[in-house]
């Protein structure tokens, strides 16, 4: 805060700050106390004049009420969760307004009783439907919502981890003004006089800059806001922005379109330069769903071909993935495309890859109408068109690809719009300036100079309203702390359009103001709450009286039945496109790709994002220069040496990560790191890539230089070895893969290795013996690797954050990892993803060698550890054959900030230092559905039974692919004693007879025959 | 007693074990004056001070492990065990020559033994005293290391008796405490001799409650004899029981390079092997600077370099055995595990390992290595090494890359983990010093037994 | 020359064995401590900001465990009543009291009544109260005869040892599940038999047995796995 007050003053001169109380000083004071005194210490603190003073500032309304002591209570309503930091945990409410409980979980607030809320979590526009579990008032876990066809229960990293996020202390947590905390009504007040000038000149003077935004209500405030003062101006930017789709669809369809695949009718995928089945990618819950169905080996299985300029999960997928350049991505849609009969005149050219090429335009040929072309978001206009093209020629149309109307409601081209805010500012046009959400100072293109412009230009009242005390935060007069979307009511459409409504899980930590109750301030309603704005918008549209029933099921449900887009028939009107200039063959290409941990760097202060392992490196904590294997030979260059990065007189400086499978010639590097005022995890993190990136490359350029500085920089990856090789030559079969015809052929090729049942001299347990005998199987063949598992578990089990240091040391604590192996050439390897929680084996080595039985078995086969019996020998880990154990070689818990001990999940203990700890398929959701089913079967006095597929460990519920399927092995109709029974079904490391419990069914490609030489 | 009449005609055969010219006061006098009438030199106090500081330093790593948790150390997942077991092993290994040499060799009526059994034993309890440090402090939650003693608990809950850790606490426990009766028992003629001899008040008075009333009647003495008879038939199947148990906290484990049958001798040969360098290590400088050549003769040094020759050369075919069942076993991971000792990130250090246990003292084989203590003193040095790395090639090299490639890892030593080493060192060195000076270092009637004048001429 | 009195050979004789006694009391004193009310506050009245009396409620107004204690039955906590549950009755009869004074403020502010918690299982135990009720475990199994207990305080040790009893051979415990709020149930003997699905039983073993198959408790090893209480 004191630092921040510093800078501001030297960006905007003027009001001294008075020494005046704020909320930060009252919870710092509170917090000395605890428990009992706790309720005294407030009494004092009231009598003090500069709280006093404070509270009017922060609550005006409450202010008078005050004196009197009756409704001191009523500040710990105003304050909410903010108290329970200041040392008296646990105990915040609900807000008073109405929230209606899932089906799922229809008791009332029952003490020691989750509860189930419908909601969504809003990525760059696009709606993730969730449904979050509560305890007491406090969100503890996301999960998807099964109900809604974007998520059928799936979700992916972002949103997992966003409920860290709302925990994040670094928030911003008041409204401030040049520094000073400032209660809401001054805001307001203040903003009154500009607002008023601006009406006389019908808003000439007011921009206000927004991300990408579909909340219907939203969007209607803002018309609103416009119809007020019509000369005022609405601009929307975004890194991350889909300009190029719109474009694409434009020059199409001469319309902009939103585009959706339908994966589960494509036999044929074709994807050029698009990582569709990660986080992101608008629909990728449920594209990884519908692409997982259709690769199971006993049906029809689908094929896959991936163009690709950086290795990415979706091209370890391919059954086919060839590494190029992005900018020569375009050559191969051209000569597809005239192949499959669309001529748009230029000369096809597709390089050395004729073969390639004419087996997919082969492939694609037999298959009309179930194959789809999927460009990705960075590639240009030019070849979403011819992917458009091609669908259409392709009869594809309505079949694997629907269009309909933007999911975006104010499609315009984000960085020309930016650009016009950006020369009006200049310009002097700008008076009132409102940046909602967003960080455009930090990741603006930088030949905008977004940063000295805000900076030095002469607007009079600059406001950002967000999350975070950001760097663009930093330049505004005012900032405004944003709601999160768990504390806040909203609403947003889904990828297919479809209404999720977002319903708050907690009163706002720090009475946050929502987007919604922002705008309506700018209207000069600011007393208006989020929920009435967003009640009222639908009750206009559903006007009637069942609206009250519709609502309460909307909320209910967690989206409006029967949003979703209709498709629209199209006509091409593409005639020909002009042939992009052709590249030096062996000019550098620079990349910029979103991170796939921290995003556009939004999530840089989320610790559980931030030591995600990516799914293709899996480095840590860092971003790197992506460069292929070729490369490093040539130009001498090892993983961890730093280099400088040139692109157009523009430097950047970062360390090298050698990525298998890397075009050559070419550099990948992402966004999102480097933020200076990110907060305790973000700050300081890798190095910023936005430097080099310009309004006419936003995603990638040729003529980039490469040069060795000679330093070393440490990166942390949490595999440092990704092959099956080891030194003398043997490949392990860790994960065993084949060819759909070697698997046709041989179809027990999996089971190389498994040793003959009874190989000991003691008799085992008969685990028939209880009704219930837990196993999990994990499908290869649908894993995408989209690490959903690892933030789900971590989410669910308490899993604590080490930090760089400790990753490199090779501490990090994730129950369950995503292995990445890569086999075969270098340049262009298959690569396969493996996930490995606790194989919880019937002869569990671990158990043998624990010197105090703090890990044993239970009659369930379940590999228990209890945390509070072991004293830290570490021997059981060393005697893992799978590596899974792990230890807390130091404090790695967060035990002090108050805000995790809100988040934490109160059936798994909190592991403190010096005890091991493990995947315990998810002991505490296992006890909690035994204990109902017990209940239930004794007080309906019916045989005991737990229902196949009601229990769910955190990692399966939170799989879009479906992958992990867990269940009783004893019950030979439950899904996964089916799975188990299937030829492909195998035990990892199975010859060391520890008869694991989790087993994986091997992996099969669908290789086309014609490119198999 | 018979047997130390053949002695002395072998020992008329070979070079003496103790030079002619001595009587039983000349030599009562020469080894107590050692500790009652010799002025503290100041080499003394200088070693012991250094000695006491590298001590102090132990204490400030553990104290600091204590505080921080064992994250200070290099360790990880996959390398669990670092420098702690390494050295436990190590300790424990050394710890072995003790009672050998005065239990085993009792036995075998060695009786070259007795110059040398007494501080040998002392540098046993001091080097277990120090690896005994080791299991403790390697714990995650060393506070509740006391679950690992089956007692009568509230939790109704027992140790894990299949473990063997468990079996170490026992073990080593055990081992001790025999040693240290071993130990005593042999002391108290001494320590009434110091007793008698002794002419300060406290000296007096402290040597005399620790020897117990001793006056040396026959009747004691027949005491004596049998109890030191019984405790050393007690303390020889000790000697190859504990590290055969030590031995099993890998044997049992299925690490590759852990999971394997040849260990239990192969450890116990090591032990012996280290234990007799340690015994060189410190019998050459100390009969060098006492002048106690005498005593300890050129056939001590000769007989410990055997030893030593014999169980290195065990050693040896532990080590070939071990890479024969491994490239012969055809086990895939055995297999690698050979080639990654040969050609794997820790290379090196495993073939400094042949080089210091098994190349470097051949030269054993040269009488005049044998009998020049210059070299035996370095060789022995070597040889103290090379077991250290042994431990270490065996342990983390076995760790650091086991069955999941995508699980392999490196393990860097932090300057904790030095210290904590470096320190037990310290503490060892301090404990000896203090031995020799309050304590006789060499057994003064054991030593009077090998005169001739202790024949006792059958009628 | 003597350094020592003759005196010190009883010493030294002493010395030989005592050692041993000294070691073996010190061990079982350590054992008795750590049983004893100091550390498991078995038996230990605390004070509380209401003195209120259970025996009063339950035994002299006949009330019902679960008209306070409502989650018993659904949750693994069995609820602390709000003070409005309280002030149900409180606002009519003894409406001004004294006694009652913290209760009645507690209403007027909306600031909770802290109680001084009795029954407390560290927080690596998972303790489920509806599980236990359900499969016919009585209230005062576990928690002593609250009936007559005019100040609460725990009863038992809660220790593990104390929850194994049980666990090991629940059969020697169960009640019928209509028995397990009765404050005052007994096991069966010949004078007082026991009810249960029609049949009489004269003892605990046999009734047991029965309430074992009837309410499908599962074998001792699954009771006893670490994961039933420990995650």
């Amino acid at each position: 805060m004191e630092n921040a007050k510093s800078k501001r003053e030297d960006v905007c001169p003027g009001k001294k700050p008075a020494n005046r109380m704020d909320r930060a000083t009252v919870e710092r004071q509170l917090k000395e106390t605890k428990g009992p005194e706790y309720w005294r210490s407030l009494e004092e603190l009231a009598g003090s004049p500069e709280f006093q003073d404070m509270l009017h500032r922060e609550f005006p309304k409450g202010a008078s009420e005050w004196l009197d002591s009756v409704s001191r209570r009523g500040f710990l309503q105003l304050m909410g969760a903010s108290l329970a930091m200041a040392g008296m945990t646990g105990c915040t409410k609900l807000p008073l307004q109405e929230i209606v409980p899932y089906v799922r979980q229809p008791e009332q607030v029952i003490p020691g009783v989750a509860m189930y809320y419908a909601t969504a979590f809003t990525l760059s526009g696009y709606a993730n439907p969730l449904l979050v579990e509560s305890h007491l008032g406090r969100p503890t876990k996301i999960e998807g919502n099964n109900l809604h066809p974007a998520s059928l229960g799936g979700t992916d990293i972002f949103a997992q981890a966003s409920i860290l996020g709302m925990y994040d202390p670094d928030r911003s947590q008041a409204i401030t003004h040049l520094g000073d905390v400032e209660p809401w009504a001054e805001f307001v007040k203040e903003i009154k006089g500009p607002l008023a000038v601006q009406k006389a000149l019908a808003g000439a003077g007011i921009r206000i800059l927004t991300q990408t935004i579909s909340s219907p209500t939203l969007k209607d405030q803002m018309q609103a806001f416009l119809a007020m003062y019509p000369k005022a101006k609405w601009h929307v930017y975004e890194p991350v922005n889909r300009d190029n789709t719109l474009e694409g669809a434009k020059l199409a369809f001469g319309e902009a379109l939103e585009t959706q695949y339908r994966l589960e009718n494509a036999a044929v995928i074709v994807s050029l330069d698009a990582d569709f089945l990660y986080a992101g990618f608008p629909g990728n819950v449920r594209y990884i769903r519908d692409f997982a169905k259709k690769r199971n080996p006993d049906a029809e299985m689908s094929r896959m071909y991936v163009v690709e300029s950086n290795p990415s999960s979706t091209g370890a997928k391919a059954d086919h993935r060839l590494p190029v350049r992005a900018s020569e991505v375009e050559g191969f849609a051209r000569a597809i495309a005239s192949a499959v009969g669309v001529n748009v005149g230029g000369a096809p050219s597709s390089g050395e890859h004729t073969k390639f090429v004419e087996s997919v335009v082969e492939d694609l040929q037999k298959h009309e109408g179930e194959s789809v072309i999927i460009a990705g978001d960075h590639q240009p206009p030019a070849v979403h068109a011819l992917a458009h093209a091609m669908n259409v020629a392709l009869g594809n149309v309505g079949k694997t690809v629907v269009y309909t109307d933007p999911v975006d409601s104010n499609p315009v081209n984000q960085v020309e719009s930016l650009r016009d805010l950006v020369s009006d500012m200049r310009t002097g046009q700008v008076d009132l300036l409102v940046i909602m959400g967003g960080n455009p100072v930090y990741d603006a293109p930088a030949d905008l100079g977004f940063r000295d412009c805000l900076k030095n230009s002469k607007i009079s009242l600059r406001i950002y309203h967000g999350l975070y005390e950001n760097e663009t935060a930093e330049l505004c007069h005012w900032s405004v702390n944003e709601a999160h979307y768990l504390e806040a009511w909203s609403d947003g459409r889904a990828y297919d359009g479809t209404v999720s409504v977002v319903q708050p899980l907690i009163a706002p930590l720090y009475a946050g103001k929502s987007a919604h109750e922002m705008l309506s301030a700018l209207v000069s309603v600011p007393d208006a709450t989020g929920y009435e704005i967003v009640r009222g918008h639908w009750q206009k549209q559903h006007a009637g009286p069942e609206f009250e029933a519709w609502w309460r099921k909307t909320l209910n449900d967690g989206f409006i039945e029967g949003s979703a887009y209709p498709p629209k028939s199209v006509s091409l009107k593409l005639q020909s496109l002009p042939v992009a200039a052709a590249v030096g063959a062996n000019s550098l290409e620079v990349n910029l790709r979103r991170d796939p941990s921290v995003y556009d760097g939004q999530f840089a202060n989320n610790g559980w994002l931030q030591e995600l392992p990516k799914p293709m490196s899996k480095l840590t904590w860092d971003n790197a220069v992506l460069i292929g294997p070729k490369m490093a030979d040539r130009e001498g260059i090892k993983t961890m040496d730093v280099v400088t990065l040139e692109l157009g007189g523009r430097k950047i400086t970062g360390p090298v990560w050698i990525q298998a499978g890397h075009p050559d010639h070419s550099v990948t590097v992402h966004l999102g790191y480097g933020r200076r005022k990110a907060g305790r995890a973000g700050t300081g993190a890798g190095f910023d890539a936005y430097v080099l990136r310009t309004t006419n490359a936003l995603w990638f350029a040729t003529g980039g230089k490469l040069t060795k500085t000679g330093d070393h920089y440490q990166l942390a990856s949490t595999q440092g070895y990704q092959t099956m090789d080891t030194g003398d030559g043997e490949t392990r079969p860790l994960v065993r893969a084949a060819t759909l015809e070697e698997y046709r052929k041989e179809p027990k090729f999996a089971k190389e290795g498994e040793p003959p049942a009874a190989l000991t001299l003691y008799p085992g347990y008969d685990y028939k013996k209880s009704p219930d005998a837990w196993g999990m199987t994990i499908d290869l063949n649908a894993c995408v690797g989209c690490n959903n598992c690892i933030i789900a578990c971590q989410s669910e089990n308490n899993i604590a954050v080490v930090g760089k240091e400790q990753v490199v040391k090779g501490r990090h604590m994730h129950w369950i990892r995503v292995d990445a192996y890569y086999q075969g050439d270098r340049d262009a390897p298959q690569a396969y993803f493996q996930p490995v929680p606790c194989m919880q084996c019937e002869n569990a080595p671990c158990e043998l060698v624990c010197p105090v039985g703090a890990t044993v078995h239970s009659s369930e086969g379940l590999n228990d550890m209890v945390y509070n019996r072991c004293i830290g020998t570490r021997y059981c880990s060393n005697n893992c054959p799978y590596k899974v154990r792990r230890f807390n070689f130091l404090l790695f818990q967060d035990w002090e900030t108050p805000q995790y001990k809100l988040m934490r999940n109160p059936d798994v203990s909190v592991r403190s230092r010096g005890v091991m700890e493990k995947c315990t398929y998810c002991v505490q959701r296992i006890t909690e559905h035994r204990i109902n089913a017990e209940t239930a079967a004794v007080r309906e006095n019916r045989e005991f039974k737990i229902e196949d597929g009601s229990l769910q460990t955190a990692c399966q519920q939170s799989c879009p692919a479906d992958a992990i399927v867990f269940g009783n092995i004893n019950d030979p109709n439950s899904r996964v004693a089916k799975l188990k029974a299937q030829d492909r079904n195998y035990g990892l490391l199975a010859d060391l007879n520890t008869r694991p419990r989790t087993t994986y069914l091997a992996e099969i490609r669908n290789p086309n025959p014609e490119l198999e030489t | 007693m018979p047997d130390h009449l053949d002695n002395v005609e072998v020992a008329n055969q070979r070079a003496p074990v103790i030079e002619p010219g001595y009587t039983f006061g000349t030599i009562t006098d020469k080894i107590s004056s050692i500790v009652l009438t010799r002025p503290t030199s100041l080499g003394w106090v200088v070693g012991f001070g250094a000695g006491f500081l590298v001590t102090m330093m132990l204490l400030f790593a553990l104290g600091y492990l204590f505080i921080k948790g064992t994250g200070i150390w290099g360790i990880n997942i996959p390398i669990g065990w670092g420098f702690a077991i390494v050295n436990f092993v190590w300790w424990i290994g050394i710890g072995h020559a003790g009672t050998l040499i005065s239990a085993i060799l009792l036995l075998l009526r060695q009786s070259w033994r007795n110059s040398i059994n007494r501080f040998a034993e002392a540098m046993t309890l001091f080097a277990v005293a120090c690896a005994g440090i080791f299991p403790l402090v390697h714990t995650g939650r060393p506070w509740l290391a006391y679950w690992m003693f089956p007692y009568p608990n509230t939790m109704n809950y027992w140790p894990q008796f299949r473990s063997p850790l468990l079996w170490d606490v026992f073990a080593v426990s055990t081992y001790f405490t025999i040693s240290l009766l071993f130990w005593f028992i042999g002391l108290i003629p001494d320590l009434a001799t110091l007793r008698d001899r002794a002419d300060n008040k406290y000296a007096r008075m402290s040597y005399g409650l620790l020897a117990m009333g001793w006056r040396g009647s026959a009747r004691h003495w027949a005491r004596y004899e049998s109890a030191y008879l019984l405790l050393a038939g007690l303390a020889t199947p000790l000697v190859l029981s504990v590290h055969t148990v030590v031995s099993f906290d890998f044997a049992v484990a299925i690490v590759p390079g852990w999971h394997t049958t040849i260990f239990p001798p192969y450890f116990v040969a090591g032990a012996i092997y280290s234990g007799f360098a340690m015994v060189l290590m410190l019998a050459i400088p100390i009969r060098k600077i006492y002048g106690l050549e005498d005593f300890i003769t050129d056939r001590h040094l000769q007989n410990s370099a055997k030893v030593m020759l014999a169980t290195g050369w065990i050693v040896a075919y532990g080590y070939g055995i071990e890479a024969f069942t491994g490239w012969y076993g055809g086990n895939r991971y055995d297999q690698a595990l050979l080639w990654n000792r040969l050609h794997g990130p820790y290379a090196g250090l495993y073939w400094m390992l042949l080089i210091c246990n098994i190349f470097i003292p051949q030269l054993l084989w040269f009488r005049k290595m044998r009998t020049n203590p210059v070299w035996l003193f370095m060789i022995s040095g070597v040889i103290l090494v090379g077991m250290w790395l042994e431990r270490f090639v065996i342990i983390v090299l076995s760790l650091s890359r086991d069955f999941l490639t995508s699980s392999w890892g490196m393990y860097y030593p932090t300057r904790w983990d030095w210290m904590t080493y470096f320190g037990t060192i310290g503490m060892f060195l301090t404990a000896m010093f203090l031995f020799v000076r309050i304590l006789p270092m060499i057994s003064i009637f054991e030593m009077r037994t090998l005169l001739p004048e202790a024949e006792v001429k059958p009628e | 020359m003597q350094i020592f009195p003759r005196s010190t050979n009883a010493i030294s004789r002493a010395s030989l064995f005592g050692p041993v006694f000294v070691a073996a009391a010190l061990f079982w004193g350590m054992a008795q401590l750590q049983r004893s009310p100091y550390i498991t506050y078995a038996g230990v009245r605390k004070s509380q900001p209401v003195p209120f009396s259970h025996q009063h409620h339950v035994t002299g107004l006949g009330i019902d465990c679960r008209y306070c204690h409502t989650s018993v039955e659904q949750s693994s906590f069995a609820g602390i009543p709000p003070t409005k549950t309280c002030m149900n009755c409180h606002s009519q009869i003894w409406t001004n009291a004294p006694m009652l004074e913290p209760v009645r403020a507690s209403y007027r502010t909306g600031e909770s009544l802290q109680w001084t918690r009795i029954n407390q299982l560290p927080d690596f135990v998972y303790f489920n109260h509806s599980i236990h009720v359900t499969k016919g475990v009585g209230c005062n199994d576990c928690h002593g005869p609250v009936d007559q207990m005019p100040l609460m305080y725990q009863e038992a040790s809660l220790q593990m040892e104390w929850c194994l009893n049980c666990h090991r051979a629940p059969q020697e415990f169960l009640r019928p599940r209509e028995q397990v709020f009765n404050m005052r149930y007994q096991q069966p003997t010949a004078s007082l038999p026991v009810k249960f699905d029609g049949t009489t039983y004269t003892d605990q073993d046999s009734l047991g047995s029965a309430l074992v198959k009837k309410y499908q408790l599962r074998t001792e090893k699954d009771i006893t796995s670490c994961s039933t209480c420990h995650r």
